[in-house]
């Protein structure tokens, strides 16, 4: 069942706080019924400003991909380089909007098998220990 | 929603130059917007006295990130010599240089100057790689794209793969956009990397042999372009000679009221459409396949100017990957959706083409120094329009250019047209 919460803000640090919790939300808009994610406080279509979480189905598919050989610091540090790449992606939520995430369980050994559309489950992936602790927000292939 | 309304006042273009671009380490943005301003001084037909310049905008991404220096307008403004005028710095990422170009027609066009210079420099070289690509990320969405480990060339090649899905391109038909925009840089003295990809390709095997190591066997620069040795792969589909450079410097421009124009030249270049549009993160639009901001933009400079596309001689468009112009040339108008890739592959899009893209070697070849881009293509369309292309001079009456400048995946877009009446 979804879970309906109008506690948070809608900030990063609220998605991000959810992330924690291995929840994958998104905003609706009251008015309108608008569904976003990342979040947003104000609807873009009919601007109101009356928003609401709703935790996502967390089945998506793959829009968009790249195999990265050359990745950022914090990437770096969680292992990642030539020999060990990693895929980002944008994913098409069932909800109907779309997410950049990482994308896990494809075999980057074979980028021309990876193909746009693939269906996809969400995923957290955690780094670090204790309070330097840090949840992404991935989905893996089904 | 924008809303098109004419220029309540002609501007003209009528002076542009620009620095070498490459990587200059004994030099900083100030000292290459120095060559740039010297340039542009030498290039207006009748001289001027630079008292009568009122304003300045500059565009430039990130000083504070590459050479630890904010507060830049005030800086090049005073290595020019030309305080106490205003000068404001101008950021819209990779675009910096085309909204730069912007606010200056719109200074001009709304009365509140005559003659006012617009600038672009970016000095990236100082940094090493890693953190450029870092530095440049932090034009994307931080908060919410970044975390999944997108990098530039990531954004861009995950926009090349949902095309690949969409039109059935293969990623070695970007290579003819590679190909295509260093054949033209190779005739630009200005150009970070003026060599065709068969004289790299060459100079490759030299510097092999020269070391006593084997000498590479590539056939030809197809074979060269498909081994991971001679253009490895950087953000799966795209590689290296998908992906512009890491650039050091400078371009200028000085506009003025076109009632003004005959002062400085009898040749001047009349800017008859401005526009600027702003689009979400890469993830929240309805296609990876278009950028919407171009599509806007576009629209409402075309609609400026009383033009259409069709009507467009050249163009230099953002293509910061090969992919980049792929898209741009379909966003733009050119070719119908889908249709961009085979047109390069055609050669439609060559400097002997229906329409030629990127005569100056483009972002990939002449180098993007990102905060100048913008102001080098207005310095590129300035010297087509008036015959004065040397070598890379395209055939016929080039009276109609446009220039396409795209911040980080499209987030910000400026858009110009650009005439010449006699």
């Amino acid at each position: 069942m979804a879970e309906t919460t109008t506690i948070r803000p809608f900030t990063a640090a609220a998605f991000n706080q959810y992330l924690a919790e291995r929840k994958l939300m998104t905003v609706k808009c009251v008015k309108c019924g608008g569904v976003y994610a990342p979040p947003r406080a104000i609807c873009p279509i009919c601007h109101g400003e009356e928003m609401e979480w709703v935790e996502a189905s967390g089945k998506g598919k793959l829009a968009g991909f790249t195999i990265i050989y050359s990745g950022p610091t914090f990437m770096v540090e969680q292992g990642f380089d030539k020999k060990n790449p990693y895929v980002s992606g944008i994913v098409e939520l069932e909800e109907g909007t779309f997410i950049s995430a990482r994308i896990t369980g494809l075999d980057v050994s074979k980028p021309a098998e990876i193909k746009v559309g693939t269906p996809l489950k969400v995923d957290f992936v955690e780094f670090g220990e204790g309070e330097a602790k840090k949840t992404y927000l991935a989905f893996t292939s089904l | 929603m924008p809303k098109t309304r004419p220029l309540p006042r002609g501007v003209a273009m009528v002076g542009a130059g620009m620095s070498k671009f490459g990587a200059f380490a004994e030099k900083n943005s100030r000292d290459l917007f120095v060559e740039s301003y010297k340039a542009m001084t030498k290039s207006v037909d009748k001289g001027f006295d630079p008292s009568r310049i009122e304003a300045m905008y500059v565009g430039n991404f990130s000083s504070d990130q590459f050479e630890h220096q904010a507060h830049l307008a005030p800086i090049l403004a005073d290595a020019v010599g030309l305080l106490p005028i205003s000068a404001t710095r101008v950021e819209g990422a990779c675009a910096s240089g085309g909204v730069a170009l912007r606010q200056g027609v719109m200074a001009i066009a709304s009365g509140m100057a005559d003659v006012v210079l617009v600038g672009g420099a970016e000095k990236m070289t100082a940094l090493k790689t890693a953190e450029v690509t870092e530095a440049l990320a932090t034009a994307a969405d931080v908060a919410f794209e970044i975390p999944a480990g997108f990098t530039f060339p990531g954004f861009y090649a995950a926009m090349a793969s949902a095309y690949m899905a969409q039109y059935g391109m293969k990623s070695e038909h970007l290579m003819n956009v590679a190909i295509k925009n260093h054949d033209n840089a190779a005739l630009n003295p200005n150009a970070q990397f003026g060599v065709t990809i068969q004289t790299w390709m060459e100079g490759r095997v030299a510097a092999a042999i020269k070391k006593g190591k084997p000498a590479p066997t590539w056939a030809n620069i197809w074979d060269f372009l498909h081994d991971e040795s001679g253009n490895p792969t950087i953000a799966y589909p795209l590689r290296l000679f998908d992906c512009s450079p890491v650039s050091d410097g400078a371009a200028a421009v000085l506009l003025v009221a076109e009632e003004i124009a005959h002062q400085f030249t009898d040749h001047p270049i009349h800017i008859v459409g401005s526009a600027q549009a702003s689009g979400s993160a890469l993830h929240d639009r309805p296609s990876l396949t278009s950028i919407p901001a171009a599509k806007v933009a576009a629209a409402t400079a075309y609609e400026m100017a009383g033009v259409t596309a069709k009507d467009i001689r050249i163009a230099e468009v953002h293509d910061c990957f090969t992919i980049a112009e792929v898209i741009a040339s379909e966003d733009l108008g050119f070719f119908a959706p889908g249709e961009g890739f085979k047109a390069a592959e055609d050669g439609m899009t060559a400097r002997n083409g229906a329409k030629p893209i990127n005569t100056s070697g483009g972002l990939k070849a002449k180098g993007h120094p990102v905060g100048a881009s913008g102001v080098a293509q207005a310095v590129e369309v300035f010297k087509q329009m008036r015959g004065q292309a040397d070598a890379r001079q395209v055939d016929g009456d080039v009276n109609l250019a446009l220039t396409h400048n795209v911040g980080a995946t499209g987030s910000t877009c400026a858009v110009h047209v650009f005439e010449r009446r006699n």
